[in-house]
């Protein structure tokens, strides 16, 4: 029951929030703010009594009927990786209400709500064990995403939200195709339909049909994640999309991609997966340099942002597709990591958009003289972006390269550029928008308590998951540990350093 | 016929009765709101009387129909259509100056042709029953005679639709001659060891087809659909699209499946290649509209593209049950989406001078001047789209399950470029609705009344329920097949 009311929370706080707009146009973000806490209670809550109710592979699990006549359950289930991504999720839920606490005068109501179904269909994408109901979660959440950017987006939102919808959509069918010739298959050998994970697990497709059908699963989650060449979609909608929305998309939405490929891509076919392996990881490595090259490019603070992550979840590609412990547990940390400090960048992005009506940084300059703790938090974020030791990010790209190096040396290599140019690009805008000369007429207000707050709380994350990310390891390992048995024996799934010990 | 057989033709029966009823009220009272209300209730007794029938079904009731659970279901399915176009209508045809009151009786003929459609299971009474349709069609279509466009609509349609049936009846005519009889299920029969050439009996299945297709507006016979779906009268081309098209669908997957025509095999490519066409052409047409009308005429040629894989899968595939549960759901979920989506047409203000002509830009803003009828809007847009959680998208589960079970890839592929490229048409009407009240100036007034504000929250419930729980639905469906 726990885990429905994960996504019920959000889903019918929405409806109060959208409705209470009625009553007082303050009051919709405080109900969001207050049903993103409750919902963030629930989870810590099923956190601290998880040792009694584990049962097998699952933390926790459920399942009830919906539409049996194609074996299609409400099956929810929650493992490690799920866990971690949903405290991602709602903690990120938190700072995107912050950021849009002042920003929002138009329909506030609708607003939130609109936030808030999109947190809902998040926490259904991480829960959803059942194919369908997943690719309902899946499908549904863009709607209100769409909204959020068509609606609220700036100059160019029409474009850019038809853009993403159109992008996520058509990848989507294919998923659904593929979904439904897997479920087929299962048909065929069982003589029953069932879109459960795990019959659908036992199944296996190999061949042709097993490639082609897996392709279908890669195409809609690196559409998603965005894996080069498929990134086009994101600069237009992280740039156009009000605050909140760009924080929702690169923290959170993004991750939904390559959970998809953690959870269904790579287990359900293992075979085709590692066939497919070298093409996924050389489309990691042009991610990572093709993106830090546009990023250096840019202009526009936001677009900068967004390029930059293309580069960095080309580390996430790449990490998965090496199939070692290393790696894996490198690309799950980039996927938290990355979401926290670009959450943050996109604050600031929107912060600096509130107060100057600009994101060009050729009109910025000299921001720091202005306003000495935007500066300082945003050189905070462009060091951790830009992979510094001691914060997030600099583990989980190091563990990427670690962990690679045994499987694709020369990859390596390649991949490893990216940490130089994400230096080049943090550092130029740094100094583009930063530093240098400070217009003497400009006048503009500093952070204040809230949005110091909520840069305070994502600064300590980073740090904590720079400085003692053992226990982020430790939830995700056995995630990893029964992928790992999944795969053939073949592979160099062997582990570096052998599994249970620290690293 | 005994007691049984009039029970199983019931649903008809009422509406011949309403029918007659009707033209004595406007002989001797002349009144919109009592002609509308006793329409619509014949159409809900109507639908009432289906459900009542099944009891005695699956019954041949004289040599022309068959009153089974499918028949049942549909002639349920066209009178409630019906009843939600009659509704729709009041507002609409009140506001129009003459005496309107015969538009109900057209109207309730129309539905009666539709049921005919459904139970025919003798090529004539299929004939019969696609008249009475057509011919109440065109009448309704040409309603507000006052300007030039319904009347081209009407011509056009009137013509076409002709043609259409003449090709149909010469085929009908081929096949009689080669068999000698015109009951579906004796045809395929007599076809298999009729010892004429087998070359005219393809001839008259694909004259058959073709005069069928063009009903169906499918690609190379669409020509017409959008000229007169812009034409006629909002409702009208509501009850067009999802009414008109479903019958002759239901009537196409009887006589085809029945009499077996698909033994041809180069028919069923011309049936491939005419899907593939459908769904691409039809989309792609729809992506260049600016006009609503024009849009959604083009995307039901796309939808009836869709319908045709099912059939193909009837055909080729092993699973004819699965498939035909397929289509049957296909056609509930399009219908309820269709209507929804003229629904909001139709309300456009009487007092707007080119009501028929709605554009893009005049519905902008609409989410913030008119929630209600923006979210019936919404939900039908999504559910064409085929977004989860509405009937479209259990709708589309349906149709690529069939496909897959058939294995039917190249039809697949078109789907899914087809569905594709639709997002980006139906995502548009909601973009324009959603956009800002200082960016639009040339919205237009809505209507509404407790009527139709009723029959929208019921559609939208309806079209969110076959949605999100579909199982009773799923099984009632498999039971009857």
């Amino acid at each position: 029951m726990s885990l429905h009311l994960l996504i019920l929370l959000p889903l019918l706080g929405g409806v109060l929030a959208w409705q209470s707009e009625r009553l007082n146009p303050n009051l919709p973000r405080w109900i969001s703010l207050a049903v993103t806490v409750a919902t963030l209670g629930v989870l810590l809550n099923i956190a601290a009594n998880l040792g009694e109710s584990s049962s097998g592979e699952w933390l926790l699990h459920s399942k009830g009927d919906w539409i049996p006549r194609f074996g299609i359950s409400l099956e929810l289930g929650m493992d490690g990786l799920s866990l971690l991504l949903l405290a991602l999720t709602l903690l990120l839920g938190l700072i995107a209400i912050a950021s849009s606490w002042e920003e929002i005068d138009f329909k506030p109501g609708l607003f939130q709500a609109n936030l808030l179904w999109t947190l809902a269909g998040v926490c259904g994408v991480f829960l959803a064990l059942d194919l369908f109901l997943f690719f309902l979660f899946w499908e549904v959440m863009l709607i209100p995403m769409y909204l959020l950017i068509a609606i609220w987006g700036h100059e160019s939102r029409s474009y850019a939200a038809m853009k993403f919808f159109i992008f996520t959509q058509f990848s989507g069918l294919l998923m659904l195709l593929s979904i439904v010739v897997l479920a087929y298959q299962g048909f065929l050998a069982n003589g029953s339909w069932s879109f459960s994970y795990g019959d659908l697990l036992a199944l296996d497709l190999d061949g042709r049909m097993g490639m082609l059908t897996m392709l279908g699963f890669f195409l809609a989650f690196t559409v998603k994640l965005p894996g080069f060449p498929f990134h086009t979609w994101l600069p237009d909608a992280h740039t156009q999309a009000p605050t909140a929305g760009s924080v929702l998309l690169a923290g959170i939405l993004l991750k939904t991609g390559a959970y998809g490929l953690l959870r269904f891509a790579i287990p359900l076919f293992p075979q085709a997966s590692i066939q497919f392996a070298p093409v996924a990881m050389a489309l990691g490595v042009a991610g990572i340099v093709y993106g830090a090259i546009l990023a250096f490019a840019q202009s526009d603070f936001k677009r900068l942002v967004a390029y930059s992550s293309v580069s960095h979840m080309g580390f996430v590609l790449l990490g998965l597709y090496a199939f070692n412990n290393l790696a894996l547990q490198g690309a799950i940390m980039q996927m938290v990591a990355h979401g926290v400090s670009t959450a943050a960048l996109f604050m600031m992005a929107g912060a600096l958009q509130h107060r100057l009506h600009t994101r060009d940084m050729r009109q910025m300059g000299g921001l720091w003289h202005n306003a000495p703790r935007m500066g300082a938090c945003a050189m905070f974020f462009a060091l951790a972006s830009l992979g510094l030791p001691g914060m997030g990010n600099f583990v989980a790209e190091f563990l990427v390269l670690a962990g690679l190096f045994s499987v694709a040396p020369w990859t390596t290599a390649l991949a490893a550029l990216g940490l130089i140019t994400a230096a080049v690009y943090s550092l130029w805008m740094m100094q583009q928008a930063f530093q240098g000369k400070p217009d003497e007429q400009r006048q503009m207000a500093d952070f204040g308590t809230r949005e110091m707050t909520t840069m305070g709380l994502m600064m300590l994350a980073l740090l904590w998951l720079g400085l003692y990310p053992q226990p982020v390891f430790d939830l995700t390992q056995p995630v990893l540990d029964s992928l790992h048995r999944l795969m053939p024996e073949t592979t160099q799934l062997a582990a570096l350093i052998p599994r249970g010990s620290t690293l | 016929m005994n007691t049984d057989d009039f029970i199983a033709i019931a649903p008809l029966l009422t509406l011949a009765g309403g029918a007659t009823v009707l033209m004595l009220q406007i002989a001797f009272l002349r009144s919109v709101r009592l002609t509308g209300a006793l329409a619509f209730l014949s159409l809900l007794a109507a639908a009432y009387a289906s459900a009542c029938a099944s009891s005695v079904a699956p019954a041949q009731v004289t040599p022309l129909l068959q009153a089974d659970h499918f028949a049942l279901l549909f002639s349920a399915l066209f009178c409630l259509a019906g009843a939600a176009t009659t509704g729709l209508s009041m507002d609409y045809i009140r506001h129009h100056g003459d005496e309107p009151e015969e538009y109900f009786l057209l109207l309730l003929l129309a539905t009666m042709g539709a049921c005919v459609l459904a139970y025919a299971q003798h090529l004539a009474s299929l004939l019969l029953g696609l008249e009475l349709l057509s011919i109440s069609l065109y009448a309704l279509i040409a309603y507000p005679n006052k300007s030039v466009l319904p009347l081209e609509a009407a011509t056009k349609y009137l013509v076409l639709s002709g043609a259409a049936s003449a090709t149909l009846l010469f085929g009908f005519a081929l096949l009689y001659a080669a068999t000698g009889t015109l009951e579906f299920g004796e045809l395929g029969q007599q076809l298999e060891q009729s010892e004429m050439g087998a070359g005219l009996m393809m001839v008259g299945a694909a004259m058959v087809f073709a005069g069928i297709a063009f009903k169906l507006s499918l690609v190379p016979f669409h020509l017409w659909t959008p000229d007169v779906y812009n034409g006629a009268p909002a409702p009208i081309t509501g009850f067009l699209a999802s009414v008109g098209k479903a019958a002759v669908f239901v009537a196409l997957l009887r006589l085809f499946l029945d009499a077996d025509l698909f033994r041809y095999r180069i028919l069923i490519e011309l049936t491939g290649l005419m899907a593939i066409l459908s769904m691409i052409a039809g989309n792609l047409l729809a992506l260049l509209q600016t006009n609503i009308k024009r849009m959604l005429a083009y995307s039901s040629i796309a939808h009836v593209g869709y319908l045709l894989i099912v059939l193909l899968v009837v055909i080729s595939g092993d699973d004819k049950a699965f498939a035909t549960e397929a289509a049957a759901y296909y056609l509930i979920a399009y219908t309820a989406t269709t209507i929804a989506a003229f629904g909001l047409l139709t309300m456009i203000s009487a007092h707007f001078v080119e009501r028929e002509q709605v554009q893009l830009q005049q519905v902008s803003g609409l989410f913030w001047h008119h929630p209600l009828l923006a979210g019936l809007m919404l939900v039908a847009m999504l559910s064409l789209a085929g977004i989860p959680m509405t009937a479209g998208f259990i709708a589309k589960f349906y149709i690529v399950s069939a496909a897959v079970s058939g294995s039917n890839w190249a039809l697949l592929i078109a789907l899914v470029i087809g569905s594709g490229i639709g997002i980006y048409y139906y995502l548009r009407v909601v973009y324009y609705m959603t956009r800002r009240p200082e960016e639009n100036n040339s919205a237009v007034d809505v209507l509404t009344s407790w009527r139709t504000r009723a029959l929208s929250c019921t559609l939208i419930v309806v079209i969110l329920l076959l949605g999100t729980v579909p199982q009773s639905l799923m099984e009632y469906l498999r039971s009857i097949l």
